[in-house]
């Protein structure tokens, strides 16, 4: 379960994305708890995967290729980052100076597993399947859980809309474990 | 480290000493200037530990300045002179490195060895704070008969001569054995196989030495036998570095099929990353390749393969007593399971001929200095949670902390650690900040007096800029520069 109070909650209704997280945010109030799982996308089945249109076409500097990703820090400390399709969470990182310690330090190589980053279930399930590559720089990480993913192998889609990523907690000494137990069963 | 911490704790303090009286110009001085507040800390070890301790020290502290110290003129210690030729993209590390380096209050001092040059005693006395983060330069030895003679290598010396390292220069390794041993199963040993297997045309466009080059041109070495005490469940190497092996151009590998019945039942709980490896393992051992793999290795002129449960008891001499011309085992059987599982003798014993031996079986600390506590059974500085056991003021990070095991990312997250912890000291007044130190203009004057002239990081990207364009010529992203004294005259020091 996420933690609520994105920004995106104070932003008018202007898009079927930003309602569906309001929704989300409110909990019940539209007949949906908080933590069940939503719909997959802002669009119906699974369009995101289908042949790209013309308003998905790079150069286009319009909303529409706008997506806002959310991210949790290791002390708790949320951002929100807009990002282009196609670029990857860790170039989004990286572009928006985000103040993640020690994030992407192969610079998206797969030679580390700095980028590590857990998603919620149901972001984790549309992801584009792990290669066995990633998978082996993966396996290095801390804190490793069921729904981790190396952010310079995630691609921002439009249905990513609003997705929140959450930078682990690094175990190196035992009194942070109790931290990544925590997290694990997110 | 809150954002205004520093700033606000300028304003506290200053206000406190308008109630005391201090009549001396020193005092006023004092008062008025804002030195008295700015931790100084000094590092020791300019690999990733330094590096990624001071980091964090300068992201989270807005006033602290850290100089960092390292005995050769040259910085960035293993992923310099560690990580393999063929791994580039391992070292970008570098680019962050070379990012702090060049911000305001960090600076670097190069070919200046900390119990040597200076000692640690003079450090305290110049900054606030002095964080250990020299690493690990010596290896841990076999202890047995024989471990002396001639064709027998650290794996440490290995890798430091094919990277550049210059006390190991002239180590002019003799390949001229058809069958090498590397003792140990962990990522070094990998790299010293690879090295010795890889087709030359690939190592000719990385950045190993001209020298390594030319030798391993001439080198014979045709079989490469890693040989481990325990079993596969027990390797130390990983997934990446193992199924580069695999696809090693020209290269066949043996395992043994014995060593992995049953184990598919054994690992099938296990966590993932041990049941992936293990998983490779066997389907390399009794899989049946595709037809492109299985012609590829029908062609290889080259092999390796991978011995368990075997522990070196000698080194067999030649007929002139001075050279190895084999290798003594004793077979082992486990005790135990898991990562915990032991070797144990069975009783039996193999001999396995070659004239090529590299020991892998891991680095280790060595003390520098009178003044720092050491651990020589652990090879580390004794230490709770990187503050130094009796030491106020004295921390460590990496390898001289927790042992010589982990890659690139164990040791950043240890040195945000130690600089976490190093944070909480300046927060609490546990370390002492209102007598402002001299840093490094007081070491400076020091080394001076000892005609000691430091490297700096511009100096360093002067001889960075003159590696990387003989290495042009050669079309090498660098040509390593190893001798110490063609580094100082290229800065004209």
């Amino acid at each position: 379960m996420l933690p609520q109070g994105f920004s995106g909650i104070a932003r008018p209704l202007l898009s079927r994305a930003a309602g569906q997280r309001a929704a989300w945010a409110l909990g019940g109030f539209f007949g949906r708890a908080v933590g069940s799982p939503a719909p997959a996308s802002p669009h119906p089945g699974r369009g995101f995967r289908g042949t790209p249109r013309l308003q998905d076409a790079p150069g286009d500097t319009g909303s529409a290729d706008r997506v806002t990703i959310n991210f949790i820090n290791r002390d708790g400390e949320k951002f929100s980052a807009t990002a282009k399709e196609g670029e990857s969470l860790l170039e989004v990182v990286v572009n928006q100076n985000l103040s993640i310690d020690g994030f992407g330090a192969c610079e998206g190589a797969l030679a580390c597993s700095t980028c590590h980053l857990i998603f919620d279930d149901r972001a984790f399930q549309q992801l584009d399947p792990v290669t066995p590559e990633e998978l082996d720089m993966l396996d290095l990480a801390y804190g490793l859980t069921d729904t981790s993913r190396l952010g310079c192998q995630v691609r921002v889609k439009k249905w990513m809309d609003g997705l929140t990523a959450q930078v682990p907690v690094e175990v190196s000494d035992i009194r942070k474990e109790l931290e990544v137990e925590k997290q694990s069963k997110q | 480290m809150g954002r205004s911490g520093g700033i606000m704790r300028w304003k506290r303090m200053s206000a406190f000493r308008f109630l005391v009286p201090s009549g001396s110009p020193t005092g006023i001085k004092r008062l008025l200037s804002t030195d008295g507040l700015i931790p100084r800390i000094c590092i020791v070890g300019s690999g990733p530990a330094g590096f990624y301790t001071a980091q964090h020290l300068l992201k989270h502290h807005r006033l602290a300045q850290v100089d960092v110290y390292e005995k050769l003129p040259v910085p960035f210690g293993l992923v310099r002179f560690g990580v393999a030729p063929d791994h580039p993209e391992v070292k970008n590390v570098i680019n962050t490195f070379t990012q702090t380096a060049r911000s305001d209050r960090c600076s670097y001092y190069g070919n200046v060895t900390v119990g040597k040059d200076i000692t640690v005693k003079e450090l305290q006395k110049a900054y606030h704070a002095v964080i250990l983060s020299y690493g690990a330069e010596d290896n841990r030895t076999l202890g047995i008969p024989g471990e002396d003679l001639a064709g027998v290598y650290t794996a440490r010396a290995f890798v430091g001569w094919y990277n550049g390292l210059p006390e190991n220069r002239d180590l002019k390794p003799d390949l001229s054995s058809e069958t090498a041993v590397v003792l140990g199963h962990g990522n070094v040993a990998l790299d010293v196989a690879r090295i010795l297997l890889s087709p030359l045309e690939i190592l000719r466009k990385t950045d190993i030495t001209e020298d390594s080059l030319a030798i391993l041109a001439r080198s014979k070495v045709k079989r490469v036998c890693l040989v481990g005490r325990r079993g596969p469940l027990q390797v130390a190497f990983t997934i990446k570095e193992l199924r580069e092996m695999i696809n090693l151009p020209n290269a066949r590998p043996f395992l043994d099929p014995t060593d992995f019945k049953g184990l598919g039942d054994v690992v099938k709980d296990a966590p993932r990353p041990r049941r992936r490896l293990t998983e490779l393992m066997a389907k390399t051992a009794l899989g049946e390749p595709g037809e492109e793999v299985a012609g590829r290795w029908a062609s290889a002129s080259r092999e390796w393969s991978l011995k368990f449960l075997r522990s070196p008891l000698e080194v067999l001499p030649a007929t002139d007593g001075k050279r190895a011309r084999g290798i003594r085992m004793a077979v082992t059987r486990l005790q135990g399971s898991g990562e915990m599982a032991k070797a144990v003798p069975t009783g039996e014993v193999e001999d396995l001929l070659c004239g090529l031996i590299l020991s892998s079986i891991g680095y280790r600390s060595l003390p520098i200095d009178p003044a720092l506590p050491f651990d020589s059974k652990q090879g580390i500085i004794p230490n709770n949670l990187g503050r130094v056991l009796g030491a106020p003021g004295l921390y460590c990070s990496g390898w001289v902390k927790r042992g010589a095991v982990g890659v690139i990312l164990t040791t950043m997250n240890d040195s945000f650690d130690t600089a976490q912890f190093v944070l909480e000291d300046l927060q609490s007044g546990a370390l002492d900040v209102s007598k402002a130190k001299e840093g490094s203009e007081l070491v400076r004057s020091i080394l001076q007096s000892r005609g000691i002239h430091p490297v700096s990081f511009s100096d360093w990207e002067k001889i960075d800029a003159a590696e990387v364009a003989r290495g042009k010529l050669a079309g090498k992203p660098r040509e390593k520069i190893v001798d110490p004294q063609e580094m100082l005259e290229l800065i004209s020091h």
